[in-house]
């Protein structure tokens, strides 16, 4: 007997359409799982992972720090450090009497005070105190109140203060540069910061660096061809001077003699960049790059130069300049002191008006004129400062007879202290001039050939004498050097004619002469005492801060038998140091560093 | 073929645990990395305040207050001063 006859439900037989209808619902089913998650997967994937990502990906800004700006032996000059402001959203504040009074305590602001700025119930925003140091914004957020929140910030300080305000400048809202190096380099200065996209987990730590979108990057390191002992002196010593003859302004710079470097540029008057509260143009105008002067007799030895350079005359040819005076046309040219017959050198060491604009009479105005244009007079020096003053230089195809004797003594023509400064390179690298420089160089330039080495030892023979005894210029001997200069005092030009008591006071000169290292320019402008001659107000000035410069360096003497001679002048510095010992403002400069 | 089978399935979870598992030791690391970065910025920002302090403490200024008000200190007579000379190549 079959099974099938023994049990009969199996005889029970379902029919077939219904297990193939469960097949066909089964494998739908799977085929519409598997659209769906196609569809997931490889159509929606772009949508769905920037949804999740929202979720738990943040952007995060990663700031990058503005750079520091230092001198020539690595000293900060200009540097950010990190500050906290505290602000408060008024509108979500939840804070009670005792908390009011700590939060006063903490920001050290009266309650009062802290009452007023939250007042205002309906605001979202308001700073409670900006650019605090980080330790007192920890002690504030300490607190714990909710509603007060803090924002971390950039402050640039400026440890040298007023005796570097000139050179570094100072940067403005938004820590951009405004004036000096700081506007001059901002490309390199400036920090730019960076974002990042990160997954951060339920307590808001960052797990996980998902990608970098922009690397932030840091400011560069700006370093300066400035000395900051040598910038301190000149500083001193200007300023001094400038009380001293109650001038109006001054300005002075020290250039590197073999590098052409700017090593010390000051300017009075001055300004703290640190508290820029009373700023005005007159003090925060560079005077010694943007100002222009009708420099004088400091450009009397180009005008020798150039005549030796072309053989016109030699150092010992007899210049007639008596009576002390010349006519040309409708004008006369006279000297401060008539003086009788002088030898070329002479003329330097008298610093005769008339011999030099009798020399250079004798030569064509071309050569003059491409002297000047060679030496970098009527165009911007180049130094990377912002603001350079080119100056005045008249086309020589135009000089009238009157203009070519007037610019023999430096007038009629109107050049930047830093450009005279420059123009005398040519005196401490045998005839080359060198480009100047504002950051420290690495290698010592060329320099392009202008008058010849013989011409510039000469004529730096007869600067030698004008500092002597005989001179114009006794008071430039710096004690233990050997020193060459030339003084300088011109009228001032007002609405188209002289000024009749106002005067441009200026030295240029420099030292040792066995070795030249520097070259000092100073001018003081409008010195309203008694005495305005360059060698008597501008002269001494060059003593004191080459003779010192030359002492902070260890420079050996070149002529240690004149150490004894003026055994007075070297202790002048002694009294002049200041009256009262200044504590620094160490809270006010230092956030953060608590004693 | 079944014994092929389970292996396979062994093998693939714990491959899936492994990866959990570097997953939440790289996040850890990566926590780490992220402290040490910032106590570098935090360092680097003392640097500075260290700097800017020095730098107020040691300006000429003040440095000539001191030496010659506190501490009486001058410049050498020049009467006193002796001035050495020395050899050939002694400065190298």
């Amino acid at each position: 007997m079959k099974f099938e006859e023994r049990t009969p439900q199996l005889r029970l037989k379902l029919e077939g359409w219904r297990s193939r209808l469960v097949l066909v619902l089964v494998l739908g089913g799977f085929a519409a799982l598997m659209a769906r998650a196609f569809y997931l997967q490889a159509m929606a994937t772009d949508f769905l992972q920037a949804k999740g990502e929202a979720r738990y990906g943040r952007v995060v800004e990663m700031p990058a720090s503005r750079g520091p700006v230092k001198d020539r032996n690595g000293q900060p000059l200009a540097i950010s450090t990190p500050v906290e402001s505290i602000w408060a959203s008024p509108e979500g504040l939840e804070i009670d009497e005792a908390q009011l009074r700590a939060l006063s305590r903490a920001l050290a602001l009266e309650p009062q005070e802290l009452r007023q700025k939250i007042a205002h119930k309906d605001r979202q925003f308001v700073y409670l105190k900006r650019q605090i140091s980080p330790d007192q914004a920890a002690k504030v957020m300490a607190l714990g109140i909710s509603g007060i929140f803090q924002q971390r910030e950039y402050r640039r300080y400026y440890p040298a203060g007023e005796v570097m305000a000139h050179v570094v400048g100072f940067t403005g809202m938004e820590d951009s540069g405004q004036e000096g190096i700081e506007l001059a380099a901002e490309g390199r200065l400036a920090g730019l910061p960076g974002s990042r996209k990160v997954i951060k987990d339920r307590k808001g730590r960052i797990v996980e660096d998902v990608e970098s979108l922009r690397a932030p990057r840091d400011g560069e390191e700006v370093t300066l061809a400035i000395d900051q002992r040598l910038q301190f002196l000149a500083h001193r010593e200007l300023k001094a001077a400038v009380a001293t003859h109650h001038a109006r302004g001054g300005a002075l710079v020290i250039l590197d003699a073999k590098t052409g470097e700017v090593v010390a540029l000051v300017n009075q008057p001055d300004y703290n960049p640190n508290n820029r509260a009373n700023l005005t143009g007159r003090k925060t105008r560079n005077r010694s790059v943007s100002d222009l002067f009708e420099p004088g007799s400091t450009l009397k030895p180009f005008t020798i130069a150039a005549a030796l350079d072309s053989g016109v005359v030699k150092p010992d040819t007899t210049i007639q300049t008596a009576p002390g005076s010349m006519t040309i046309g409708a004008w006369t040219i006279s000297d401060a002191h008539p003086h009788g017959a002088l030898t070329v050198a002479q003329v330097i060491q008298k610093s005769s008006n008339v011999g030099a604009a009798k020399i250079m009479l004798a030569m064509p105005a071309e050569r003059m004129g491409m002297l000047y244009r060679d030496l970098g007079f009527g165009a911007a020096p180049q130094s990377g400062f912002p603001g350079e003053a080119k100056g005045k230089l008249r086309p020589w195809t135009q000089w009238r007879p009157i203009e070519q004797a007037t610019m023999s003594y430096g007038h009629g023509i109107s050049v930047s202290l830093l450009q005279v400064a420059r123009a005398y390179t040519i005196f401490t690298n045998d005839g080359r001039l060198l480009p100047i420089s504002l950051l420290k160089r690495e290698s010592q330039p060329i320099g392009k050939p202008i008058v010849s080495r013989a011409t510039a030892r000469e004529v730096t023979r007869m600067m030698e004498m004008a500092v002597s005894a005989e001179g114009t210029a006794p008071r430039a001997q710096v004690p233990g050097y050997r020193v060459a200069g030339k003084t300088g005092t011109a009228q001032k030009p007002e609405g188209g004619a002289y000024a009749e008591h106002k005067y441009v006071s200026s030295f240029v000169g420099f030292g040792p002469l066995s070795d030249p290292r520097f070259i000092v320019a100073v001018m003081l402008d409008e010195p309203a005492g008694e005495k305005y001659y360059g060698g008597d107000v501008g002269a001494p000035v060059f003593s004191s801060v080459m003779g010192a410069a030359l002492r902070t360096l260890s420079v050996p003497p070149d002529a240690p038998q004149t150490l004894n001679v003026q055994a007075g002048a070297l202790t002048e510095v002694e009294a002049r140091a200041p009256t009262r010992i200044e504590e620094p403002p160490r809270a006010a400069l230092s956030p953060g560093v608590q004693g | 073929m079944t014994r092929l089978n389970a292996l396979l399935l062994i093998a693939i979870i714990a491959c899936a645990l492994a990866v959990i598992t570097s997953q939440h030791r790289t996040r850890k690391a990566f926590v780490d990395l992220e402290s040490e970065q910032a106590a570098t910025k935090k360092l680097e920002e003392e640097w500075t305040q260290l700097q800017l302090e020095q730098s107020t403490w040691a300006t000429n200024k003040r440095l000539e207050a001191t030496a010659s008000k506190q501490l009486g200190m001058r410049l050498p007579d020049p009467t006193t001063t002796v001035i050495l000379t020395l050899e050939a190549g002694a400065r190298e």
